[in-house]
């Protein structure tokens, strides 16, 4: 919706009290990751803790990060399951 | 036993020196005892801020090295007999303290006084770590700017680490025209993105200027709207319930007009 806005209107259209808390929003999302490292490390155990009830996973090959774009963060996670358990 | 709150905003120029000697001043006023600490070591001020600054002898330095009794450092504020500084020392750095040296200097002073404020030097190292040894709460002052805000969630998180939970906001220099037009943040942005809760905001005000260089704490003026604010805020730290108002220094029409309608 805001993209769509900022599309139609041009960023100029938009307050920059507005700007500056999604920069904010976006900045300490990254802040708070770094300044916290075991955050995501521990994220990933807990993760890790859920999935093998219900599959077998290749620990070694999990890979968890915060990654940004532009206007915003993503968790991206890529999870290779060996094989899923049966009667789930 | 009184109690220690350490100001702190992680940015410098956001405002500590003056929120001390101001929340100080107004705490004084409501007829609190109060010691003012200034932990920034090497870079004195909050003495300048309250117009003791002739009257220096010794300093927090000299206490904690043994060459002054902390009574003998302390001085006695020229309008109040019940508020004290405690100087900084101006020719050490922030390594001649240790965080246990200033704990115990703390609990000294917070078995005289109702209020211990320590004024907190700007940064993250060890002389932030000196300033919040021995606090039992904390004040965050910030500004409505990006890098004031950020660096107050950088505080957040490294109080948390000290061990000191739930610490308030401060927001200061707010101009309300500015936030009106959309160009500046609001208290509900920036409270939003900090998510802790809010102990005061102090609108921008050029008395403070005017105040800061005569050496007499805005705290004490009926007419400096940054002064009604402050003295409402000492008010909250006594446990009293004031209503959030944003005392605009420069009143719109609008806002007048609301005024005589009874709104805020």
């Amino acid at each position: 919706m805001a993209t769509l806005m900022q599309r139609l209107f041009g960023d100029r259209g938009q307050r920059s009290k507005d700007v500056a808390k999604e920069r904010l929003r976006l900045v300490l999302v990254h802040d708070r990751a770094s300044v916290a490292p075991n955050l995501v490390a521990t994220l990933k155990e807990d993760i890790l803790q859920v999935l093998r009830r219900y599959m077998e996973i290749d620990e070694e090959g999990m890979e968890l990060e915060l990654s940004r774009q532009d206007d915003s963060v993503s968790l991206v996670a890529s999870i290779p399951v060996r094989r899923l358990k049966r009667g789930v | 036993m009184g109690t220690a709150i350490v100001i702190t905003s992680g940015k410098g120029g956001v405002g500590k020196t003056t929120t001390s000697a101001n929340v100080g001043s107004a705490l004084a006023a409501a007829g609190k005892s109060v010691a003012l600490v200034d932990a920034d070591i090497g870079l004195r001020n909050l003495d300048l801020v309250l117009g003791l600054e002739n009257r220096i002898v010794y300093d927090l330095v000299d206490v904690v090295e043994g060459y002054a009794k902390l009574r003998q450092a302390l001085i006695r504020d020229k309008r109040f007999d019940n508020l004290y500084l405690l100087p900084a020392a101006q020719t050490k750095d922030k390594t001649a303290v240790s965080p246990d040296q200033m704990r115990q200097l703390v609990t000294e002073l917070k078995a005289e006084f109702d209020f211990v404020l320590v004024d907190c030097p700007a940064g993250i190292e060890q002389g932030f770590k000196n300033a919040v040894a021995g606090a039992d709460q904390a004040v965050i002052v910030t500004t409505p700017e990006v890098a004031a805000v950020r660096d107050a969630d950088r505080i957040i998180g490294l109080l948390e680490a000290e061990g000191i939970r739930d610490p308030r906001l401060i927001i200061n220099r707010l101009r309300p025209q500015m936030v009106k037009r959309g160009d500046m943040m609001e208290i509900e942005d920036i409270l939003d993105i900090l998510a802790i809760g809010l102990l005061g905001v102090v609108p921008e005000d050029e008395y403070i200027v005017v105040s800061t260089n005569r050496g007499e704490p805005a705290a004490l003026s009926r007419e400096s709207k940054a002064g009604t604010a402050y003295r409402d805020i000492a008010r909250r730290l006594m446990g009293e319930e004031v209503p959030m108002v944003v005392h605009d220094a420069q009143p719109s029409l609008f806002g007048r007009l609301r005024r005589l309608w009874g709104g805020v």
